[in-house]
């Protein structure tokens, strides 16, 4: 054998001082949240905090050791931290990839319903006026495929899209055509409020596997109230729907979404409950849009930001108890938030990216042929502002529209790398820009942090989840991977039954 | 279990190799691929008929040796049946590549080594022994097609530069059906090019087992003795994966390595999140071990707080994690789904006391040279019953099912 002569530790020790890599930094409680440009994360000691930036930390250091690890630290002249942060941050941004992915095609603005909150529908049977033409779809169509995106998802909106039944149709056909010709992949839901579902439409959907997407703001009493229709009888329309969507297209195929109105904000667990009780596993605790008639029926919907997270916080518990009660169930909003803060990876979710997703990850083809960035700038239009309309399908060429300048302007003045308030924030990586919220509610794209509700209520939701998952609580911490990984905690960890 | 034994020779000028055959060969044309095995009596069977075999090997001396390669009177041999393959060589012994019944064969390629682990169980060799490279292509030939696995190991097989590819290409094209699970520090792959001709192989099912001791480059340096060793390790991973190759991460559980465990964990997950497999992995007693014992040793017992957090962050974390060389009375409960039985049998022992556990038939045991050190706490567990049984029966069978663990 060799004769063997072995080093010690110190030999493999760097020499000299220590640089520091990019990172921002806020105060949490007593502590200090430094994060990386790839948001990688460590909660220091104030005097900690001190050392670290004064290049004082001692190698032998635990606060040293993990935040070497974490690359918030490198020995001069070592190039590995840089390349592994340079493969992190794209990652992180794997999101750009493919260019426009979710298309929504507003089929028709009629609607049965005339909920307070609504943007932009009518109650109207003027079909001509409010409906898409098939040569609007056809149009929005041929960009639909000039997208380079292999995947490709169409959602139905409107008003109530499924009182255009015929033009889903042909959209669902002519594109399941196309992706087939182009060899990419597409699929399609339909955001509705369930009134007009037949056996013929179910059929339908479950022959083309059409996700069913409907509004479910909680018990009778909130959703009665939020969403007025003749006869009073949302709520029982939505549960009856619910029923009949999943018996014809599978549990999975039908899910919900809330709005926060005035009313929701003192019964954030009979929501939650509520979600609970018609089955579903998973619930989105989404604030009211600042559009449409919501700005006009502030004194019946709107609320301030800390209402909201005072509500939110309270719903996000109740969903905590209900898992610890044994029933798995997923809050998405800190699902989202979760899997950028503890992963590697991007989200697909359009309106918390940077650049704002806007046009480069959804377009809208409203009724009219118009074409929008987002759901929320057609919603201003609707309410007359037409400032954010991208152009027109039959007017402009899709060159004009994806590479127009009032697209490139809205990417430029949504990057929260360069936007004031935002270049600074430590949880800039976890967050993303709205520049159509921005110009809606504080009148130019770029925005005012300071008064900012968008800005308020992540800050704040992205602290309390970083409260939770480091308040000592094992079953949360797993809890929370469980929503990252999308399965129940039991099937994440393998158990001896006791 | 021994792979390799003396005997006396006659006829052997160079060494042969060939596969075990106890009864006459049919095909004269594929004689020359085996060697005749048997005691003298059974040997009869072949009627003297001998002369095209690549040689024999048998218990006692044959009454009239042909005049072909033979070893006789090498020692317990009794395991080897048709279709393993044995190499004899002039100097009388045999060597035992490959044993059909086994899923832990092991292809040594080279003893030298460009890292030099504290905890090295096979300590590397300088000297130049390349001549490997053509009697592994040669035992590729012979292995039998319906092999389920073979492990490709070293001293660093990555050392034999183009006679890797070799390897691997050989590999392909003559076990079509056969998973090759590579062994090596994978830090030549720092190499872009190499990893890409690799890849460019195709082999069918081929994944490489790569160690990371730490999140800091100096401690995994330290661990391997080499200067470098991280940051190459790490830029292999990449070029590996990047070129698409299958990979899996290996650790193994010293004083050296437990206290940073759950962070090594969390940087895994963050910066290799695709290893498609995490094996922790305990040590063995073996090569260098013993002499560094003092920097080494830690009981087990006394790091199972950073393994249970690691592991179960892991699998929470939705990495597929496996604990390998470890006893089921030294880990917490919590661990047992993810301990297998991961020593290679021909080094696998038990203990008296083990006679006496509930759930022996679930536990990997130790490897043989734990009878130098083991955990101070090893003792016989209580059995399991009903729920519990049954799901360790059920979790066995399924793994019993898939391919084999190299440990």
């Amino acid at each position: 054998m060799t004769h063997a002569v072995f080093h010690p530790p110190a030999r493999y020790l760097a020499c000299g001082a220590y640089e520091l890599l990019p990172f921002r930094f806020i105060g949490l409680d007593d502590r200090v949240v430094v994060v990386n440009e790839v948001g990688e994360y460590e909660l220091l000691q104030q005097d900690e905090f001190h050392q670290f930036v004064r290049h004082s930390l001692s190698p032998s250091s635990d606060v040293y050791r993990n935040l070497k690890a974490k690359h918030f630290l490198r020995d001069p002249e070592s190039l590995i931290p840089i390349k592994l942060l340079a493969t992190k941050y794209r990652t992180k941004r794997a999101f750009l990839e493919g260019f426009t992915r979710l298309h929504i095609f507003v089929v028709t603005l009629r609607c049965d319903h005339s909920c307070h909150y609504c943007q932009v529908s009518r109650v109207s049977m003027n079909r001509s006026k409010y409906d898409m033409t098939p040569e609007s779809a056809r149009a929005a169509l041929d960009w639909v495929f000039r997208s380079p995106s292999r995947y490709l998802k169409i959602e139905f909106q409107g008003g109530e899209p499924l009182l255009n039944i015929e033009l889903i149709r042909y959209i669902t056909e002519e594109g399941e055509r196309r992706a087939a010709a182009s060899h990419k992949d597409i699929e399609f839901v339909v955001a509705t409020n369930l009134s007009f579902l037949s056996d013929d439409i179910l059929t339908f959907l479950k022959a083309h596997s059409i996700g069913v997407s409907t509004s479910l703001d909680g018990p009778d009493f909130i959703h009665n109230t939020n969403r007025p229709r003749p006869g009073n009888d949302a709520y029982e329309t939505t549960v009856r729907g619910i029923g009949r969507a999943r018996a014809a297209l599978g549990k999975g195929a039908v899910s919900a979404l809330m709005t926060t109105t005035r009313l929701s904000l003192e019964h954030p667990e009979a929501i939650v409950d509520e979600y609970l009780n018609q089955g579903f596993d998973r619930i989105f605790l989404r604030p009211i849009s600042p559009y449409g008639f919501a700005v006009q029926t502030q004194h019946k919907t709107g609320y301030d930001v800390h209402t909201f997270l005072d509500f939110y916080k309270r719903a996000l518990d109740r969903v905590i108890e209900i898992n610890r009660g044994g029933k798995w169930m997923v809050e998405i909003y800190a699902r989202i938030l979760l899997t950028k803060i503890l992963t590697p990876y991007a989200t697909g979710y359009v309106d918390l990216q940077s650049p704002a997703g806007a046009g480069i990850s959804v377009a809208v083809y409203n009724y009219d042929g118009d074409v929008y960035a987002t759901d929320e700038a057609r919603m201003l239009a609707e309410m007359g502002d037409k400032t954010l309309r991208l152009g027109n399908l039959h007017s402009n060429s899709y060159e004009e529209v994806f590479g127009g300048d009032l697209l490139r302007a809205l990417v430029s003045a949504s990057c929260v790398e360069s936007l004031p308030g935002c270049s600074e924030c430590a949880f800039q990586t976890f967050c993303g820009a709205d520049p159509v919220e921005n110009y809606a509610t504080q009148g130019d794209v770029f925005g005012h942090r300071p008064t900012s509700r968008f800005c308020a209520r992540n800050m704040e939701i992205i602290k309390h989840l970083l409260r939770l998952y480091h308040g000592g609580d094992d079953f949360v911490r797993q809890l929370f991977w469980s929503w990252i990984e999308n399965v129940p905690v039991h099937s994440l960890i393998e158990r001896l039954p006791a | 279990m021994r792979l390799w034994a003396v005997g006396t020779a006659s006829g052997i000028t160079q060494s042969v190799m060939g596969k075990v055959a106890t009864r006459p060969v049919e095909d004269r044309a594929q004689r020359p691929d085996h060697i005749a095995y048997g005691i003298d009596h059974e040997l009869r069977s072949f009627n003297g008929d001998l002369l095209e075999y690549a040689g024999v090997l048998c218990s006692k001396p044959l009454a009239t040796a042909p005049r072909i390669p033979v070893i006789h009177s090498a020692p317990n041999l009794e395991y080897l049946s048709d279709g393993d393959v044995v190499r004899l060589s002039p100097d009388g012994s045999v060597s035992v590549l490959y044993r059909r019944s086994s899923r832990n064969n092991t292809i040594l390629t080279t003893e030298r080594c460009n890292s030099f682990c504290l905890m090295c169980s096979q300590p590397p060799k300088t000297a130049d022994d390349s001549y490997r490279v053509r009697m592994i292509l040669r035992l590729l030939e012979l292995i039998d097609r319906q092999a389920i696995a073979l492990i490709v190991s070293g001293g660093e097989p990555t050392l034999l530069g183009d006679s890797f590819l070799d390897i691997i290409e050989k590999a392909r094209t003559a076990l079509p059906q056969t998973a090759l699970h590579v062994l090596t520090n994978g830090r030549l792959f720092k190499n872009k090019e190499f990893a890409t001709r690799l890849a460019a192989i195709g082999h069918h099912d081929l994944m490489l087992g790569i160690p990371l001791y730490s999140d800091l480059p100096e401690l995994h340096d330290y661990v391997v003795q080499a200067s470098g060793a991280f940051d190459e390790t790490i830029g292999g991973f990449y070029n590996l994966a990047a070129s698409g190759v299958r990979l899996e991460l290996r650790v193994v559980l010293h004083k050296q390595t437990y206290e940073r465990l759950p962070k090594l964990a969390e940087f895994i997950t963050r910066n290799l999140p695709f290893v498609e497999h995490v094996a922790l992995m305990g040590l063995e007693m073996f090569g260098f071990t013993p002499r560094n014992l003092d920097v080494l040793w830690i009981d087990p017992i006394d790091y199972a707080r950073q393994l249970e957090d690691a592991a179960l962050g892991l699998a929470t974390r939705g990495m597929n994690v496996s604990i390998y060389n470890h006893q089921l009375c030294t880990i917490p409960r919590s661990l047992w789904p993810y301990a297998r039985k991961s020593i290679s049998d021909w080094k696998n022992v038990y203990l008296p006391t083990c006679d006496l556990c509930g759930v022996k038939e679930f536990c990997g045991g130790f490897f043989q040279s734990a009878t130098k050190r083991h955990s101070a706490h090893v003792a016989p567990c209580v059995p399991l019953s009903g729920k519990s049984l049954a799901y360790m029966q059920q979790l066995h069978n399924q793994i019993a099912d898939s391919a084999a663990l190299p440990g």
